[in-house]
This record gives structure tokens, C-alpha cells and sequence, in this order.
């Protein structure tokens, strides 16, 4: 009983400590940002890496989604005789819920795991000591431009996603199921304000900061072993999908 | 130096895909039309008793025609009534200035609006004026309860309850 105790008292300790590392790691790496937004290039070569070639999976799972609410928006809504509403309910969905936490999600999934596991093989391989070495801080020439480029992507990966998203609906919605188009956009128009977007955008802000924040800190400070390096990644996609869940959870309830 | 070209071309494309779609879902899918000419329109102030669920935003028709929002609500602490600001689109500035505004209700669940009905005035409505004649929101409770105490009445004066 003491035992279970003590290890459960452990975990909470080292829960604390990590939470309390990655604070730090967050606030070394904003101390650092000014500097590095200066280094363009490096900046410049991470957005591409980490948005632009993310752009065909957020895209195709943006009309995908946007289709199936399409769908079920259709379905549900027919049965009430309120089909008109479908651009308004889909809007809102994909604006307030969906594009955010759907592209966080997917930016984890392609983009958090190959950051991580990059910079964790540079750890792995001594890359990160032998920079130390030359004089060259790699937090600032490895993990902050690629921190920066991550949190600089997913606010227009997840605009892009609703975009997409709102084409999926309309296609599926107006094209298929034969809703009318004039009033599926005017009652959309209607009912859907600035702050929806600002919070579909606040919210893809701070998701691409926490994802591309866990995908650098666990990769840094990944076992540079082979083994350590896959679970650094596998970490990286776990935590950032249930920070990215509370998070919205959080952030919802403050804007709503 | 290829590589790195072909990446600046890719990342630019990306971030402009990226603004464009924001651009796209701010004035495309928003009720922001009238906030992005304010210089062609002007204000006009009117006081209501009750505005129900008036909401700002909400458009300000002539005929079914929109011809403005409603810019911002507040509260006369000297008139104790509702001041409702409706910002007017410069397209239409010969609306006479006895014209009345009522909050209506679109469908039976939809949202408020305020429909202005024409006067026959010579004079018109200008920035600042104010629409003396308007006519407040219909709430629903109040109609119902109003029948319910009329119809509690009449059954009064026909036949007086045993009770009494």
C-alpha cells in the first residue's frame, strides 16, 4: 500500500517537473524569438517543411469533412424541414470546433512527429553537442525555427481547412442533396459573425503553438537512443492530441 | 541555389493560400458588408420601449429590402428607453423623416429586425435625426398573459365562480 502510494507520489512529481520543464523550455524559446524571427531563411525553410507540405493532407481532409457534415447536416436537419440551416450549422461547426481541432490534430500526426524525431536523431547522433561545440546554440539554429514555423502554419493550415471544409458542405449540401444556394448563403451570412472566425483562428494560434511546442521539447530532450527517438514521437502525437482536446475545451469556454 | 528557390515559391504559395482563405472567411461567410464602406452611410437614432431580442447587427429593412444594421444598443437613463443606432447605407438617403421603425420578428423562430415603413414627409432622415415613430417589440409572454387575464375577465362577468 506504501509502495503504491510512493510510486503514485513519484509519478505526480515527475508529472509536475515535466510541466514545470516545458514552461521554462516555452519561455527560453519566446526570450529567443525576436532573435530568430531575424534568421529569416531558417524560419522560411520550416514553414515549408512543416505548412506547406502539410497542405494537400489538411486539404483533403478538409473536403472530406466538409462533405460528411454535408451529409449528417442534411440528414438531421431535413427532418425537422430546416435543410436552409445546413450552411449556417456547418459553418459554425467547422469554424468554432472542427477546423481547429481537426487540422491541430493532423498538423500533430504529419508535421509534431517529424519535428520531433528529426531533432531527437540529431540528439541521438550528437549533431545538437557538436553545434554546442562550434559555439552555435541549437536551441536558437534547430529548435526555434522550427518552433516558430509550426506555430506560424497552423493558424493558415486550419483557415485553409475551413475553407476547404465549407466547400465539402457546399458541394455535397447545394450541388448534391439540392439545398437552395442563395439561401444557404445568406442565412450563413446571416448568423455567422467576426468572432466566430477570430475564434477559429485564436484557437488554430494557440493549438500550433502547444503542438509545435511538445513535437521541439520532446524531440530536444528525447534518450538519444534509437528506442528513446520512437518514443519522443509517439509522445509527442499522445500529448499533443490530448492537450489540443483540453485546451479547446478551456479556450471554449472562455469565448463562448 | 534551386532548392531553396523552389521552397520560397512553395512557402509563399502557402502563406497566401493561407491569408486568402482567412480573407475568404471574414467577408465572404460574415455579416460584415456595411462595416467595410462606412464612410458611404449614416446614423439614425431611434427609442424604443422594449426591443425584445434585438441584437446588434441585425438588418434594417424598407419593403423587405436591406438598407442597414443596427450599430449598437444602449440604454437613455433620462428617456428610461432603449436607444437603438441604426447605421443607414448613403444609397439610401431620401427616406422621409416620418417614417416609423417596428422591431419584427423573420419567422416564427427567426431573429429580430427593424422594418421602416415610409412616411410622407418633405423633410428627410439625416446623420443624427431621430425616428419619433416606432413601434416596439411584440413579446410573446405578455400576448399570451394579456389574452389569459382577458379571457379570465369575461369569465368573471358571465358567471361568477362558486367560490364567491
Amino acid at each position: 500500500m506504501t509502495g503504491l502510494g510512493a510510486e503514485l507520489l513519484a509519478s505526480a512529481q515527475s508529472f509536475v517537473r515535466t510541466v514545470g520543464a516545458t514552461t521554462r523550455f516555452l519561455l527560453h524559446l519566446l526570450a529567443l524569438t525576436p532573435a530568430g524571427l531575424l534568421r529569416f531563411r531558417l524560419v522560411v525553410e520550416q514553414v515549408y517543411n512543416a505548412g506547406a507540405l502539410s497542405l494537400v493532407i489538411i486539404m483533403t481532409s478538409g473536403l472530406f469533412v466538409g462533405m460528411v457534415l454535408g451529409l449528417q447536416g442534411y440528414d438531421l436537419l431535413q427532418r425537422f424541414g430546416s435543410e436552409d440551416s445546413l450552411g449556417t450549422g456547418a459553418a459554425l461547426a467547422l469554424l468554432r470546433e472542427l477546423g481547429p481541432v481537426v487540422t491541430a490534430l493532423l498538423f500533430a500526426g504529419r508535421a509534431g512527429t517529424s519535428l520531433a524525431s528529426e531533432i531527437g536523431l540529431m540528439r541521438a547522433t550528437d549533431q545538437l553537442s557538436a553545434m554546442e561545440i562550434m559555439a552555435v546554440d541549437p536551441m536558437r539554429r534547430v529548435v526555434l525555427p522550427r518552433f516558430l514555423g509550426g506555430a506560424i502554419s497552423v493558424p493558415l493550415l486550419t483557415a485553409v481547412f475551413i475553407a476547404v471544409g465549407l466547400f465539402g458542405v457546399q458541394l455535397v449540401g447545394v450541388q448534391f442533396l439540392g439545398v437552395d444556394q442563395g439561401s444557404f448563403w445568406s442565412q450563413m451570412r446571416g448568423a455567422v459573425e467576426l468572432g466566430d472566425v477570430t475564434e477559429g483562428l485564436i484557437k488554430g494560434a494557440v493549438f500550433g503553438v502547444a503542438c509545435s511546442l511538445v513535437a521541439v521539447y520532446e524531440g530536444y530532450n528525447a534518450e538519444p537512443t534509437a528506442e528513446g527517438v520512437g518514443r519522443a514521437t509517439t509522445r509527442t502525437v499522445v500529448i499533443s492530441a490530448v492537450l489540443t482536446l483540453i485546451l479547446d475545451y478551456i479556450l471554449t469556454a472562455i469565448m463562448l | 541555389m534551386r532548392p531553396s528557390r523552389t521552397i520560397d515559391l512553395s512557402t509563399g504559395l502557402f502563406v497566401l493560400l493561407g491569408f486568402a482563405a482567412i480573407l475568404f472567411l471574414v467577408t465572404q461567410i460574415t455579416n460584415r458588408e456595411f462595416s467595410l464602406g462606412t464612410s458611404g452611410s449614416y446614423r439614425v437614432n431611434a427609442q424604443f420601449e422594449n426591443i425584445g431580442g434585438l441584437k446588434t447587427g441585425a438588418p434594417v429593412s424598407m419593403s423587405g429590402v436591406t438598407v442597414g444594421r443596427v450599430e449598437s444598443i444602449g440604454f437613455d437613463m433620462d428617456a428610461l428607453k432603449a436607444v437603438v443606432t441604426l447605421r443607414i447605407d448613403g444609397r439610401y438617403d431620401r427616406i422621409p423623416e416620418d417614417s416609423d421603425a417596428s422591431i419584427f420578428t423573420a419567422g416564427l423562430l427567426g431573429g429580430q429586425y427593424i422594418g421602416i415603413t415610409p412616411g410622407g414627409a418633405e423633410e428627410f432622415l439625416h446623420d443624427g435625426s431621430r425616428v419619433e415613430f416606432v413601434q416596439d417589440a411584440i413579446v410573446l409572454e405578455n400576448l399570451i398573459s394579456k389574452y389569459l387575464f382577458s379571457q379570465a375577465d369575461k369569465g368573471k362577468a358571465t358567471e361568477p365562480s362558486p367560490q364567491e
